[in-house]
C-alpha cells in the first residue's frame, strides 16, 4: 500500500550527490513530494528529507540501496511521533481594506507573519508542521491565494 | 617535492594497484592519458571499438579476480563503454573504467565529442568521480580501486577532463581509502547470532537444498562451500553465474536451476524444507514466479549487501556479511546430516529426467558442447554470447572450477563473448579459452577477432550458426505462433571473417567432423581459431520454465521430449555408472 514516508540522509557536501538520491529514487518511479538538501552542524555533511508517496515493502528496498551509495553517509526512515518536522510557507493572499483584517486575525492565530504587504494583498511568513500549514492554507483559500510556496519538509528526530 | 602531470599521476596510481594491462581507444581528450602510458610498462590493448574494451577487461577481471581497466575517450568513446559498464554492473564485476573528458572551462557548453558521461553511467557504476583538479587523481584512482574490488563488487566510472590530465601536481599516493559512506564489511559480532540460528535450522532440516551464486566466486568462497555441502550432505545448486563455485563432478552437484536448469534440479528445489541461498540474488530467472519459489523450504539467505535481502523473495534468515567469512564460521557449526535418503531422492530423480534431445539430420549444438567439455575435460575457461547457445553450454559443459564461465548473466549482453574470452586470455595466458557464441551475439562484437588475432591469443570461438537469433525464435514459436518477427539473420561466411581477420577458420556441417575441428583449435597455438558450425535451425532449448511460472510447470520437459523420441542426455560424470558410460 502506498503512503506517505519522511526519509532523513545524511550525505557528503559535493556536487552530484541530489542526482544520485533523486535519480535512485526515481529510476523506481516514487514520486518524491519534498526533497530538502542543506549543510549540518559539520560542513562537509548535508541533511536531505525526503518526502515519499512509496508502498512500504519497496521502500525498504530503496531505503537499502540508498544505504548502497558511496555519497551516503546514513539513512533513516523517521517514524511517525518520533521526530519534530517543519517547513516554511510564504502565500501571497488577497486582501484589501475590508479583508484584511481577516487575513491578520487568521495569520496571527498561526503564530504567522505578514512578510509584506501592499493596497491589494499580503504575503503570509509560517512556520509550522505540514498539518498545521495545511490548515492554514485551507483557511486562506477563501480569501484568494495567489501565489503559494513551501519549503518542504525539514526533520529531526526527537 | 617535484610535480606530475596529472595523467602520469594517473598512471603512477594504477601501477601503485598492481594494473599492468589495460584495454582501450585512444581520442581528443584522452590523447595525455595515452601518451603517459606510451611511456609506462603498463601494457595497452588497442581494440577495434570501446564496447570491446569494457567487456575485454570485464572478461580479465571475471577470470583472474582482480580489477578489470578500460579506457575511452570523451563523448562517443565513453557512450560506446556503457554497454560494457551496465554489464558488469549487473554481474557485480570490478571495472575501472577511465574516461576522457572536455576541459572542465568548457563542460556544458556542448564542446565538440562532449558527453556528461558521469549522467549517462549513474544507474550503472557502482560509483563514479569528476576530476576537477589533479591533486585528487590519486585519491580517487584509491578510493576507486577499493570501492570496485570490495563488498559486492562493480564498475567506477573516473571522468577526466583534458586540463586535470595536464595540470601538475604532487604525488602522494594514499596508504589506503577512506570513505565515511561506504562500509563494505559488515561488522562481523553483529552476524554472529544469525549464522547460529541459521546452523541450528540448518540441523533441523530434512530436505536441504544450497543455492549457490556469484557471491561465492566474488568471495573466493569455493573452498568454503564445498567444505558445507560435503560436511553437512546437502546437495548444491547454482546460478547461471555461480557455476563453476561448486565442482559438477561432485555427486552433490545439482548444476543449474532455474529458467533452463535442470529438470530434476528444480523438482528438488520445489521440494526443498531449507533453501540456503548463498551469494545469490534470486534473480527472475531463477526463481520463475516468486511466491511459489521452494514454497516449502525455510529460506537462509548469505549476501554481502544488504540490498539483495528481501529484494524479490522473502527469506527467513538473512546473514549480511562476506560470504568466505560467514560460511568459515557456518563450516564450524554444522554437523553431518541424515539426509540419505532425500539424496536417494535425489538421485532417482536425477536418473529419472535427464537432459534430453532428438538426433537430427543437422548438427545439434548440444553434441559440440558435450563435445567441447569432453576434449577439454571440463577445464577450459569458457566465454559465451547470450541465447541458447549461452543456455546449453550451461547445460552441457561441466564447470569444474571457479571463473570458468564468463557470460552475462544479469544484463544478458549479446555480443559479450569474443571481447571477454580476449580478456579472460589476457587475465590467463596458460589456459584454454573457448567462447561458445552464436552467429548473431558473434556478430554484435565481431571485429575484435582483429585485437585477437593482432596479439596471437589462441582462443577458440566455436560458433553455433542458425541463422537466426535462436532464442528470439523460439519464444516467437512458443508465444507469437511461429511468426518469426525479424529473427531470422543475413548469412555471413564466417570462415571468410576468420580470415580476413588473420585467424583461422573451420567450417563444420557433419557430425563427424565436429571433434577433428575441435581437436585442431586445441592445438592452434599461434591465433585464434573459428570454428562455424552449421547447426539445426529449429532446435529449441529445453526444459524450460516459462517466463513468471513455478518450477513444477516445466516445458520441454523429459516426458515430452521422450514422446518425440529424445535420446537421454547424462552429463555428470561422477554420480553413477549409468553417467560415467553416456557422457559424450
Amino acid at each position: 500500500m502506498s503512503e506517505k514516508h519522511t526519509i532523513s540522509c545524511l550525505v557528503e557536501n559535493h556536487f552530484g550527490v541530489l542526482a544520485r538520491v533523486s535519480g535512485l529514487i526515481s529510476a523506481r518511479a516514487f514520486n518524491i513530494d519534498s526533497l530538502t538538501v542543506s549543510t549540518t552542524e559539520d560542513p562537509t555533511v548535508s541533511r536531505m528529507t525526503i518526502v515519499v508517496d512509496a508502498d512500504t515493502n519497496k521502500l525498504e528496498q530503496v531505503k537499502r540501496q540508498l544505504g548502497r551509495l558511496i555519497d551516503v553517509i546514513d539513512v533513516q526512515e523517521l517514524k511517525e511521533g518520533g521526530f519534530i518536522d517543519r517547513e516554511l510557507l510564504l502565500a501571497r493572499v488577497h486582501a484589501n481594506g475590508k479583508t484584511k483584517a481577516d487575513v491578520e486575525q487568521i495569520a496571527k492565530r498561526f503564530g504567522a507573519k505578514l512578510a509584506d504587504t501592499n493596497d491589494h494583498s499580503v504575503v503570509i511568513e509560517a512556520a509550522g508542521d505540514t498539518k498545521v500549514l495545511d490548515q492554514l492554507v485551507e483557511q486562506l483559500r477563501p480569501h484568494g491565494i495567489t501565489k503559494l510556496v513551501r519549503t518542504g519538509r525539514v526533520a529531526l528526530e526527537k | 617535492m617535484a610535480t606530475m602531470k596529472g595523467a602520469q599521476i594517473l598512471i603512477e596510481s594504477l601501477r601503485r594497484e598492481g594494473v599492468d594491462l589495460v584495454f582501450g581507444i585512444p581520442g581528443g581528450a584522452n590523447l595525455p592519458t595515452f601518451d603517459a602510458l606510451y611511456q609506462s610498462p603498463i601494457k595497452v590493448i588497442l581494440t577495434v571499438h570501446e564496447q570491446g574494451a569494457a567487456h575485454m577487461a570485464d572478461g580479465y577481471a571475471r577470470a583472474t579476480g582482480k580489477v578489470g581497466v578500460c579506457l575511452a575517450t570523451s563523448g562517443p568513446g565513453a557512450t560506446n563503454l556503457v554497454t560494457g559498464i551496465a554489464t558488469a554492473f549487473m554481474d557485480s564485476i570490478p571495472l575501472v573504467a577511465l574516461t576522457g573528458q572536455v576541459r572542465t572551462s568548457v563542460i556544458g557548453n556542448d564542446a565538440f565529442q562532449e558527453a556528461d558521461t558521469i549522467g549517462i553511467t549513474r544507474p550503472v557504476t557502482k560509483h563514479s568521480y569528476l576530476v576537477k583538479d589533479p591533486r585528487d587523481i590519486a585519491r580517487i584512482v584509491k578510493e576507486a580501486f577499493y570501492i570496485a574490488r570490495t563488498g559486492r563488487p562493480g564498475p567506477v566510472v573516473i571522468d577526466l577532463p583534458v586540463d586535470a590530465t595536464v595540470n601538475e601536481a604532487e604525488f602522494i599516493y594514499p596508504e589506503q581509502a577512506s570513505i565515511r559512506g561506504y562500509r563494505p564489511q559488515a561488522v562481523p559480532e553483529l552476524q554472529q547470532e544469525a549464522i547460529h540460528r541459521a546452523a541450528e535450522v540448518i540441523a533441523n532440516a530434512k530436505r536441504p537444498v544450497i543455492y549457490a551464486g556469484a557471491g561465492v566466486i566474488h568471495a573466493g568462497a569455493s573452498q568454503e562451500l564445498a567444505e558445507l555441502a560435503r560436511t553437512a550432505r546437502i546437495p548444491v545448486t547454482t546460478s547461471l553465474l555461480g557455476l563453476g563455485g561448486f565442482p559438477e563432478s561432485d555427486p552433490l552437484s545439482l548444476g543449474m536451476l532455474g529458467m533452463h536448469g535442470f529438470e530434476y534440479t528444480n523438482y528438488a528445489v520445489a521440494q526443498a524444507d531449507l533453501l540456503i541461498g548463498i551469494g545469490a540474488r534470486f534473480d527472475d530467472r531463477v526463481t520463475g514466479k516468486p511466491d511459489e519459489f521452494a514454497r516449502h523450504a525455510k529460506k537462509i539467505h548469505i549476501d554481502v549487501d544488504p540490498s539483495s535481502i528481501n529484494k524479490t523473495v522473502i527469506v527467513d534468515y538473512p546473514i549480511v556479511g562476506d560470504v568466505k567469512q560467514v560460511l568459515a564460521v557456518l563450516c564450524q557449526l554444522v554437523k553431518p546430516l541424515d539426509t540419505g535418503e532425500w539424496l536417494k531422492t535425489i538421485q532417482a530423480m536425477r536418473a529419472k529426467y535427464p537432459l534430453m534431445y532428438r538426433e537430427k539430420s543437422k548438427l545439434l549444438p548440444q553434441y559440440i558442447i558435450q563435445q567441447i567439455s569432453e576434449a577439454t575435460k571440463g577445464n577450459a575457461i569458457v566465454a559465451t554470447g547470450v541465447g541458447q547457445h549461452q543456455m546449453w553450454a550451461a547445460q552441457y559443459y561441466q564447470f569444474n572450477r571457479p571463473r570458468s564461465l564468463i557470460t552475462s548473466g544479469g544484463l544478458g549482453t549479446m555480443g559479450f563473448g569474443l571481447p571477454a574470452a580476449i580478456g579472460a586470455q589476457f587475465g590467463r595466458p596458460n589456459d584454454v579459452v573457448w567462447d561458445i557464441d552464436g552467429d548473431g551475439s558473434f556478430q554484435m562484437t565481431a571485429q575484435e577477432l582483429a585485437t585477437a588475432a593482432q596479439h596471437h591469443l589462441p582462443i577458440k570461438v566455436a560458433i553455433m550458426n542458425n541463422q537466426h537469433h535462436g532464442m528470439v525464435r523460439q519464444w516467437q514459436d512458443l508465444f507469437y505462433q511461429g511468426r518469426h518477427a525479424q529473427s531470422r539473420l543475413n548469412p555471413v561466411d564466417f570462415v571468410k571473417l576468420a580470415e580476413a581477420n588473420h585467424c583461422a577458420g573451420i567450417r563444420v556441417e557433419q557430425k563427424g567432423d565436429v571433434r577433428s575441428a575441435i581437436d585442431q583449435a586445441m592445438k592452434t597455438a599461434d591465433r585464434p581459431t573459428v570454428i562455424e558450425f552449421m547447426v539445426e535451425e529449429a532446435e529449441d532449448c529445453w526444459p524450460m520454465i516459462g517466463p513468471g511460472k513455478p518450477h513444477d510447470q516445466m516445458l520441454g520437459t523429459y516426458e515430452t521430449l521422450k514422446k518425440e523420441g529424445g535420446i537421454p542426455q547424462y552429463r555428470h560424470a561422477e554420480p553413477d555408472e549409468e553417467s560415467k558410460l553416456s557422457l559424450g
